[in-house]
């Protein structure tokens, strides 16, 4: 049985499954609720001296019939009185001892009113704290959240500030609002942060009403810049963690608590191998509730035990060796699709995908006869539905429709690939609505790996963009 | 038989729809199912080829304007067929989700989304841009195939003339098919929006005199009378109970318009076909008890759908296999039909089972075993040449061997669906334009 329990930068909790400060953290209550669910810690909604919200505040990305893709926000900070927040921690501390609660701070840019609030948070019981850095909306034209976090020079001098008052481990949190989301990371580790959280909220307008003009969310007919959230940043968290993860730039890498469309157990998985320790999430819960970390946890602990890892520093970081820079990937590496018949249904994706979006290389000639070569001599797709005659099929006068090969699907409909034309790019396989029907199979080209740089050998240099 | 009743109370409460509706979430949903296949099979399927993935994910982006109008160019008739088209064997038949094992698209409820809520939205059958033409032709009959094919030659421009003998449009549409599948009222509806593109309709009876004088008339005649009565019941006693026996046509065309609102309670029907399964179902429906289905062959040789014969069953129709009916007696409290069970003999030929007969009593019998072509008619249509009562037609532009005289659906095909009349009806309204366009210029 795996063992889940995890010492995130000297936060100690029962999972690595936080959630992430959001509304599920706005109170005592729901984190108490969430703690009973199974939740390992949660990052207390952001305290700080009490903001009014506007109605409405959240709107999202509907994609195909699926809700929430996105999520979108313009909620500030906690609205409500700092004492009362820090009452409540105490509360959920003496109630919940394993489990870890991370003060979320932001106040004004000033030493003595950081230090006033790092020392009654951690007075009040956090186990840690986490410096909002990343709020993109409204804090920001206050001159805090990602107004802080976009300039490394003040958010290295409030991670100082904080660190001459803190007892407790201080993560910063991130704003992926920014050209290289480095340079911030790198102020915390000379500021001496003890750890860092990523990614907070995308700047966003999620969309407009067609029939008002209003982008959403819609206050008084009017919207504002929101963060984004949701499965569909889950990418852009990745990649910005990576970069991070792999930075040795002032100083090594140090603890990471993931963030970023995190919704089951397999998106945390993908953010630990990518190096982070806890993840943290917000959309999933607010879409479906606190349950959803059951499977979380038991999803992690059974494919945990399947690989044979004890626990999560096993497997962490592993995938970061396995991303590089284009230069170093093996020019000499050769795929092409295959599709299996057997599991084909005619559906032609691949055949159009690959004519009008790749390189012309899926054809519709297996009963008109291969031929293999330059895709000038291959008839560009065409609808050949509507040329027919077609019936109203009666069994009786009609005989059983043509059929042509072994297959369920009619040979005619079953596309082919011409491997001389296949440049292994994958659309088709991506497009594929049938699981394991195309795959990209291997054909060893017989020579030696070789990357671009080391092809272009000596004669190749990185254009030097600061010059 | 007047048309007024169209719509009666009794029986819209007697025949609510068989399949409820997509709503607009539901539809949303469904299209976005759709895998948007290219050069679709379900498009192929469709005899009039309309474009279903397009339409389909035209649902799901929010344009049902767009989605109702890619079907309309396609089948002018596109809210009818939405409901009477059996998709099972058509374009949901051929959807590749079963490749997937999962179930097909429902293409059919989602085509009737598009439709009924463009309809409901004041939306009408676009015309094209396009100039008169003076060139007119005569569309006989008022039935899904001349519908099809006056639309589209009105859309064209030319001067067109649909006429029927009975009073109301739509043929079968509106008095041929199942009430809980197409209301005669939305039938009448459809109609009238051809109406609205211009095309004029007449009711006169059509007999050689009309052809000829058509035929010097008009530029073109398209034939699309359909089929005639229902074969009559050869069985001995059948002239005697004369009253009791109904032309399945008749009785559904009956209910259909109103004149009928309930039948007696033991009803026996013979044959089964498709036709002989809405007869039956009408039956209970309007309140029989026994409703029995005799047929001289097995399950497996039935003409009728799967899904007539499923829903037929649902229905509580009983079902008496290789039986036939040998004599029919009346009496006092009703009506007795002998019956005897028949075999196969050596010789191919169904023969009665010595010691086999029984007696169904009922009180009406309502034969249903295909119905006769119009070949007395079709006949006087000059140099139209006839092969088994069928109108022989070049199939891709439904003309016959008089050139002037082109015709499709039922007295081409000899009885098919709907939507197979539309197609024929469409065909044959492009090959009257092109054989005009190329007498004319």
């Amino acid at each position: 049985m795996a063992d889940l329990t995890t010492n995130f930068a000297g936060i100690r909790c029962p999972n690595p499954f936080w959630l992430a400060s959001a509304p599920p953290t706005n109170c005592g209550e729901q984190i108490m609720r969430a703690f009973d669910a199974g939740w390992g810690g949660a990052v207390w909604k952001t305290i700080g001296e009490p903001i009014t919200n506007v109605s409405s505040r959240y709107s999202s990305v509907d994609w195909a019939g699926q809700r929430m893709m996105g999520l979108n926000n313009i909620e500030l900070i906690s609205d409500r009185p700092i004492e009362v927040n820090l009452r409540e921690i105490a509360e959920v501390k003496k109630r919940y001892p394993k489990q870890a609660v991370i003060a979320s701070l932001m106040v004004e840019s000033k030493r003595e009113t950081w230090h006033d609030i790092v020392k009654r948070a951690e007075d009040a019981g956090a186990d840690g704290l986490e410096l909002n850095f990343g709020c993109p909306h409204g804090m920001s034209e206050r001159g805090m959240g990602s107004a802080v976090g976009q300039v490394p020079e003040y958010a290295q001098m409030i991670t100082e500030w904080v660190k001459e008052a803190a007892r407790t481990p201080v993560l910063v949190k991130l704003t992926p609002n920014i050209t290289d989301i480095r340079t911030v990371a790198r102020a915390a580790k000379r500021a001496g942060a003890d750890g860092l959280s990523a990614i907070n909220t995308i700047n966003s307008i999620t969309g407009i009403d067609l029939d008002t003009f209003a982008p959403r969310p819609i206050v008084d007919g009017k919207s504002s810049h929101g963060g984004y959230c949701g499965p569909a940043v889950k990418p852009i968290a990745l990649n910005m963690i990576q970069q991070v993860n792999a930075d040795h730039v002032d100083g090594a890498p140090i603890p990471m608590s993931g963030i970023g469309g995190v919704g089951n157990w397999r998106d945390a998985v993908e953010f630990f191998l990518l190096g982070c320790g806890t993840v943290q999430v917000c959309t999933a819960a607010m879409h479906y509730g606190y349950r959803i970390v059951e499977d979380m946890i038991d999803g992690l602990s059974n494919w945990m035990d399947a690989k044979g890892f004890a626990t999560i520093e096993d497997f962490r970081g592993l995938s970061l060796p396995r991303v590089t820079e284009w230069k170093h990937l093996n020019l000499n590496y050769r795929i092409v699709a295959s599709i299996n018949e057997a599991l084909c249904i005619g559906c032609q994706l691949c055949h159009i995908a690959c004519w009008d979006g790749a390189h012309q290389c899926i054809h519709l000639d297996r009963v008109s006869g291969p031929v293999d070569g330059h895709v000038e001599v291959h008839a560009k797709p065409q609808l050949t539905g509507r040329e027919s005659i077609a019936v109203t099929p009666i069994a009786k006068l009609d005989g059983a429709k043509a059929h042509v090969g072994p297959y369920a699907t009619s040979l005619e409909r079953i596309p082919r690939v011409d491997e001389t034309e296949c440049v292994g790019c994958n659309l088709c396989s991506l497009v594929c609505p049938v699981d394991g029907c195309i795959t990209m199979v291997e054909r060893p080209t017989g020579k030696a790996a070789e990357t671009w740089a080391e092809r272009a050998g000596e004669e190749y240099k990185a254009p030097d963009v600061a010059g | 038989m007047n048309g007024t009743s169209v719509g009666h109370p009794e029986i819209a409460a007697r025949f609510p729809d068989l399949h409820p509706p997509l709503d607009a979430r539901a539809a949303v949903v469904e299209a976005n199912r759709c895998l948007n296949c290219f050069d679709a099979p379900c498009m192929g399927a469709c005899p009039t080829h309309i474009d279903v993935p397009g339409f389909i994910k035209k649902i799901a982006s929010g344009n049902v304007t767009g989605s109702a109008r890619t079907i309309l160019e396609a089948n002018v008739l596109g809210a009818s067929c939405s409901r009477v088209c059996p998709v099972e064997v058509l374009c949901e038949g051929t959807c590749v989700m079963h490749g997937r094992e999962e179930r097909a698209i429902e293409i059919g409820r989602l085509q009737r989304f598009a439709m009924e809520t463009y309809y409901a939205a004041g939306g009408k059958i676009p015309l094209r841009g396009r100039d008169e033409r003076k060139e007119r032709v005569a569309c006989i009959g008022a039935g899904p195939a001349s519908l099809a094919c006056a639309a589209e030659l009105r859309q064209q421009g030319f001067q067109v003339t649909v006429m029927d003998r009975r009073p109301l449009t739509g043929g079968l549409n509106t008095y041929g098919v199942a009430e809980y599948k197409l209301r005669a009222e939305d039938s009448l509806r459809e109609a009238e929006q051809i109406r609205e593109l211009g095309v004029r309709f007449e009711t006169r009876e059509i007999d050689g005199g009309v052809l000829s004088q058509l035929e010097r008339e008009y530029d073109a005649v398209f034939l699309g009378v359909g089929l005639g009565a229902m074969q009559r019941l050869e069985v001995e006693g059948a002239a005697f109970a004369a009253s009791a026996v109904l032309d399945a046509l008749e009785f559904i065309a009956g209910y259909k318009t109103g004149e009928r609102v309930s039948v007696a309670s033991r009803v026996v029907v013979i044959g089964a076909g498709n036709t002989a399964i809405d007869a039956a179902v009408a039956a209970k429906r309007l309140g029989a008890d026994e409703v029995t289905i005799l047929y001289r062959r097995q399950r497996e040789h039935i003409s009728a759908f799967d899904f007539e014969y499923e829903h037929a069953l649902k229905e509580g129709v009983r079902f008496e296999w290789e039986t036939l009916p040998t004599r029919l007696e009346t009496r006092e409290t009703g009506i007795a039909l002998a019956c005897a069970e028949v075999a196969m003999s050596v010789d191919g030929r169904l023969r009665p089972v010595e010691g086999s007969e029984f007696t169904i009593e009922c009180d009406v019998i309502i034969p249903a075993i295909g119905q006769s072509p119009l070949v007395e008619l079709l006949q006087q249509a000059r140099g139209v040449k006839l092969e088994k009562g069928r109108v022989v037609v070049d199939r891709r532009t439904g003309q016959t061997t008089n050139p002037k005289f082109f015709a499709g659906g039922d007295c081409v095909n000899g009885g098919r669906e709907v939507v197979d009349a539309v197609a024929d009806g469409k065909r044959a309204a492009l090959g009257i334009a092109a054989w005009l366009e190329a007498k004319h210029g």
